[in-house]
């Protein structure tokens, strides 16, 4: 018995865990240290969980344009993050406009709502021409190609949005109607915070049901299983991709708009660390899983929001907010060192290798 | 759809496309800024060189989709579709007259306008346009219809007009530097663009030259493969001793500015040729290259630095350990990453890079690190009393640098380890089952490309004098990823090629910074799409590749360079 | 005397049984086939041997050592070199690369010995080159040095595949189905150089195949696997006539009409 442990385990292993479990051991020793300290009331927990969740839901709307679009075309469409930007940064000017003519104040729900849809569609037809210029004559490349060509479109798109709108931050009007805060069961949450994660979860209910019960959404999936089946049982493939682009680049609009609401402003510059995070959300989910991008989305969302204050300020480290970004990256290397294939799995492991 | 219709139809959609561009390209302001130079002074500016360089291209382009049909229809293609795209201009003036379109698009400004009209008012201004536009397809089209040879020497006379009009700043410094040259350079540039004669000048000395070459290149070639072996060998060689001659005197002729550009692309090369070695050889994609490259400055900075006062160390001296120290992180973070696949990776490398650079950015570290302060007051790196202190002396040490690497590169490329790499990049499985031992072979590839990198961050810290976190973004791993491919994958001249393509061209075009990244992204989109293989693609490949084409001539699209299951 | 054997060898994906109690023994010098309908656990059995897969139970012999647990690069090394059934060469790489790669356990040149220019690694480089084109010239691909292997005609490609697990040394060979999409003709010369393989160099080869034209021709003994159980072993003639063997592949009704 004791033989065949040893044969099964190699050093490379030992190493994996070694690192793994020093790194678990730190969470957990900075997590009691902070919590015995008493550093934060239950209050400020809750407030934490609650950005989280506005942020991971955003992560997990952008997520899955990413995953979408790795299922069908098997490449990181890095230039999402650009298709991100450009509904938020365009439906910019509707909400300026209505703010100057006074129906932001008088009507806010049909403008939130208008400036929504401009937003998605911006950001879907921007997908959609992204993929017919610049991926499709690329479909049968090898894998790195349409990777370069992803980047150089997000440098295109992010420059001409720059040259198009300007180079400066635009700020975003208030809406008076998401100010303050709702009291829900003695629980104090700021209103934009509601209403992006309501919203949020209705749209990407919405979304899943869409992928898993209609005719287009089993399509889509046949897609992404095989390509060459599909195309023989008559789907259009070529449809089939150009949909998922539109799907994925509306769900980045909507991710968009949200942003937009929470953070108050809006730039060319401003998809960049979104698409990454989101990108690493797709990731930890398992790529090309759907559920996964979401779960992968709120899990990064909670564990920037939630993980500095708890793993790191028990363990004495100063300004532990600035390492937000490196405990996301490093949960993403912790998932993958144990699970290679992200917390759900990949789908289409089996076939990919 | 009447004959007539079907008979315009590639005009009106290259047309369109052209109508497109230019509209984009006014839009977001390229044109009014690129109209503050002349490229040759008071006669045509580069902004409206750029809008006529379009409208002549998409007219060329019309010409060659009709090509079958005669050249009657071929003219009437391309005149239509310079005269579309100059009607767009047309429409988005007017356009422009009507609403404000400036409360959206903040170049769409009155001054635009008038440029568009070549400072007509408007009124006459629109025949204008459209006159010139289809002028424009006119020109495209009976380019098309020219002969091959002069076709040729007339497109490359005139562009190598507008690059040395775009080039100005550059050449102009550069020339006048030398006592002798600067005459002419006085003569053919003046303050703003080439002077007219100067313009003439030279379009007519290079179309002479090339004329000349055109007649003589046949028998030159023959006359070299007529050689003994041992005769095309001496040749060679004296090519090589050439070149490396060139290259020692370079920072001597170009200058100050023109030195700096070149230690940049030399930085990029010594890490371009180390992660040629992860991508292009071993076919691993890492994201998070830029750690190693910072690892190595801040180990050079640490032992270094004054500032910090842990060390004092000379340049020499801590240099090996800022190596050693990146080849241990190569393998260190390379363990973690040994099972993962493709694009994850890609992630979980590029989280590594970012990692390393927020930590190194934080307050916590900042007692060792020095924070976002950075680390000042490295010593400059010197033998017997030279300094490497400025630019043109520098130099010489990327110089060495990218020879030591260009040197093992080229010896591991074709020994055992360099096709152990390949053939895992081809299949990682079969790979296996021929005997590699794969977690050997990647973590020596990690580790030779992070030893790279880290020779390059030394030499990067000390050439700066100083290291800010700052300098470590996830873009400069992008940049030298986009670079390796864009000179084509696992080709040493390629990189070379890449790095002065991504990272010397945009250096010189500074004075274009807001566009830079523009042209940069459209540049790489346009280049997979075209030229997937990269500029120098590797000399084996390259031949496949055209056989492979010249096989399926009939069929439009290119052959699938490689396409794996 | 057996170079190869499996002693009551299982495995399992999940809970489908693949192989299930396995006992074989292929004969050393001897040409062993592997037939069975599809599914059957021949590949899955191909890739338990060369270490890709690790059985949850049983043993492997081969010359005294356990394979199970060894991974695929050193199991090579004892001696086992594989094809595959869809090719599976390098294609980007040239013909003469791809056998290279083959050699790759017999060299020894290391990092530091590549990058000097070591006198020892210039010479066993240049052998190895020597070592290549011979094998290249043995299958008949003599001038194709230099094509990729992706560009190479489809049998030139079978024969390179086999080149390269030839260049491994091997002392057992494992052919996964390698007449697969041939022609009669092209069928008829592989199993010729199969023969010659065997004889000329003495290696023990052990073949998936689905043509039975193949089996009975050139194999010695013959073991049929169905569902993953060994259900006939024996000559051509023997395995032609038993009655199990023919139900598996035809139904049981046909098995009683062929009586």
């Amino acid at each position: 018995m004791l033989e065949r442990l040893r044969e099964r385990i190699t050093p490379t292993d030992i190493v994996m865990w070694m690192i793994g479990g020093s790194l678990l051991v730190m969470i957990i020793w900075g997590s009691a240290a902070t919590l015995l300290a008493g550093l934060y009331t239950p209050r400020h927990w809750l407030d934490f969980v609650i950005f989280g969740l506005a942020q991971g839901s955003v992560y997990a709307l952008i997520a899955m344009g990413y995953t979408m679009v790795y299922g069908v075309l098997r490449m990181i469409n890095f230039a999402h993050s650009e298709v991100f930007m450009s509904g938020p940064y365009t439906a910019y000017y509707v909400a300026a406009a209505f703010y100057r003519s006074g129906l932001l104040e008088s009507h806010p729900v049909l403008c939130l709502l208008a400036i929504f849809m401009v937003s998605m569609f911006i950001s879907s037809m921007i997908a959609f021409l992204l993929e017919k210029i610049a991926y499709r004559p690329l479909r049968n490349a090898p894998r790195l190609i349409p990777l370069i060509t992803a980047i150089g479109a997000s440098f295109f798109l992010q420059y001409v949005f720059r040259g198009l709108y300007g180079s400066g931050f635009q700020a975003y009007p208030v809406v008076k109607m998401l100010e303050g805060h709702w009291t829900f069961i003695g629980i104090r949450i700021l209103r934009f915070q509601a209403v992006v994660i309501v919203a949020a979860a209705l749209l990407l209910a919405a979304l899943y049901s869409f992928i898993q019960m209609t005719r287009v959404g089993k399509a889509i999936r046949a897609v992404s299983e095989d390509k060459e089946a599909a195309y023989l049982m008559g789907i259009d493939v070529d449809k089939m991709i150009s949909t998922t682009f539109i799907i994925g680049g509306m769900a980045a609009g909507a991710a968009g708009a949200f942003y937009g609401i929470m953070f108050k402003q809006v730039h060319f510059f401003m998809g960049f660390i979104p698409g990454i995070k989101a990108f690493t959300a797709a990731v930890l989910g398992g790529i090309g899983n759907i559920p996964g991008a979401m779960l992968g989305g709120i899990f990064l969302g909670l564990i920037e929001s939630v993980g500095p204050s708890l793993f790191l300020d028990g363990l004495g480290i100063v300004a532990p907010y600035q390492l937000k970004d490196a405990i996301a990256f490093t949960m993403l290397v912790l998932v993958l060192i144990f699970r290679p294939t992200g917390i759900l799995g990949e789908r289409l492991a089996v076939k990919k290798a | 759809m009447t004959q007539m219709e079907s008979l315009w139809r590639h005009g009106i959609k290259t047309g369109f496309i052209g109508a497109v561009t230019v509209v984009l390209l006014a839009l977001i302001g390229m044109v009014e800024a690129f109209s503050q130079r002349d490229i040759i002074a008071g006669v045509i500016s580069m902004g409206h060189a750029l809008l006529l360089v379009i409208a002549i291209f998409m007219g060329y382009i019309a010409a060659k989709r009709t090509a079958l049909s005669g050249i009657g229809s071929t003219l009437i293609n391309s005149v239509v579709s310079g005269v579309i795209i100059a009607g767009s201009l047309v429409l988005l003036i007017l356009l422009g007259s009507w609403v404000n379109l400036r409360s959206i698009f903040m170049n769409a400004s009155p001054a635009l306008y008038s440029l568009l009209t070549f400072g007509i008012e408007f009124k006459n201004g629109w025949t204008f346009l459209l006159l010139a536009g289809a002028l424009c397809g006119l020109v495209a089209g009976l380019l098309y219809q020219s002969f091959p040879t002069f076709r040729r020497i007339l497109i490359t006379s005139l562009s190598s007009v507008i690059i040395a009009g775009v080039l100005q700043d550059m050449l102009r410094p550069t020339l006048s530097a030398w006592g002798p040259i600067s005459v002419i350079s006085d003569w053919l540039f003046s303050s703003n663009g080439l002077s007219l004669s100067g313009a003439i000048t030279l379009c007519l000395v290079i179309a002479v030259i090339l004329f000349i070459w055109f007649q003589k290149r046949d028998i030159l070639r023959t006359r070299f493969s007529r050689l003994p072996s041992s005769g095309q060998r001496t040749l060679r060689m004296a090519g090589y001793v050439l070149l490396v001659g060139i290259f020692l005197v370079l920072p001597q002729v170009l200058g100050l500015f023109l030195s700096e550009v070149l230690t940049i692309v030399g930085l990029y090369v010594l890490l371009g040729l180390g992660l040629n070695i992860v991508v292009g050889y071993a076919g691993l994609l890492d994201l998070g290259y830029v750690a190693f490259f910072a690892i190595g400055a801040y180990v050079t900075a640490i032992l270094t630095s004054p500032e910090l006062g842990f060390f004092s160390l000379t340049f020499w001296q801590a240099l090996p350990f800022a190596v050693i120290l990146g080849l241990l992180s190569g393998v260190i973070l390379g363990v973690p990453v040994l099972k993962m696949r493709g694009d994850y990776l890609a992630i979980a490398t590029l989280g590594f890079g970012e990692i390393i650079r927020i930590l190194v950015l934080s307050d916590f570290l900042r007692p060792w690190l020095g924070g976002a302060q950075g680390i000042g007051r490295i010593p400059k790196a010197s033998i017997g009393g030279y300094e490497f202190a400025t630019p043109q002396q520098i130099y010489y040490l990327i110089l060495a640098g990218c020879a030591f690497v260009i040197f093992i590169s080229l010896r591991l490329k074709d020994s055992r380890l360099g096709r152990a790499w390949k053939a895992m990049r081809e299949d990682e499985d079969v790979a296996q089952a021929m005997g590699i031992n794969l977690v050997a072979t990647k973590l020596l590839a990690f580790a030779t490309g992070a030893g790279f990198s880290a020779l390059s961050g030394a030499i990067f810290a000390s050439k700066l004098s100083s290291v800010y976190p700052h300098s470590f973004n996830v873009m400069i791993s992008i940049n030298i990823l986009c670079l390796i491919i864009v000179g084509g994958m696992g080709s040493i001249p390629g990189v070379i090629v890449g790095a002065v393509a991504l990272v010397g061209l945009p250096e010189l075009l500074r004075e274009f910074a807001e566009y830079r990244l523009l042209v940069y992204g459209a540049a790489l989109v346009a280049m997979m799409l075209l030229r997937p293989e990269g500029l120098w693609p590797e000399v084996l490949h390259l031949r496949e590749l055209q056989d492979a084409q010249s096989s399926s001539a009939d069929s439009e699209t290119p052959a699938p360079s490689g396409a794996r299951i | 005397m057996a170079i190869l054997s499996a002693e009551k060898m299982t495995k399992r994906f999940g809970g489908l049984l693949a192989i299930q109690e396995l006992d074989i023994a292929i004969i050393e010098n001897s040409i062993h086939s592997i037939i069975g309908p599809n599914g059957a656990g021949k590949t899955t059995f191909f890739n338990c041997v060369t270490g890709f897969y690790r059985p949850e139970e049983g043993r492997i012999n081969f010359n005294s050592h356990n394979l199970v647990g060894l991974t695929p690069d050193r199991v090579v090394r004892l001696g086992i070199a594989r094809t595959y059934q869809n090719i599976r060469l390098f294609p980007n790489l040239t013909a003469l690369e791809n056998i290279l790669v083959g050699l790759h356990s017999h060299l020894k040149a290391g990092f530091f010995g590549i990058v000097v220019g070591l006198p020892s690694t210039r010479h066993e480089e240049t052998e190895a080159s020597k070592e290549a084109v011979r094998l290249l010239n043995f299958v008949r691909l003599e001038g194709k040095e230099d094509l990729l292997a992706k560009n190479l005609p489809y049998g030139d490609q079978r024969r390179l595949e086999i080149a390269r697990a030839l260049a491994a040394r091997p002392k057992l060979l494992l052919l996964d189905e390698p007449t697969a999409g041939m022609n009669p003709r092209e069928t008829q010369e592989m199993m010729d150089f199969i023969q010659h393989l065997r004889d000329a160099l003495g290696i023990t080869i052990l073949l998936i195949e689905h043509q039975m034209r193949v089996v009975m021709g050139i194999s010695e003994t013959v073991t049929v696997l169905d569902y993953g159980k060994k259900i006939a072993e024996g000559t051509p003639d023997e395995i032609k006539s038993n009655p199990t063997v023919i139900e598996a592949y035809l139904g049981r009704g046909s098995a009683a009409e062929a009586r």
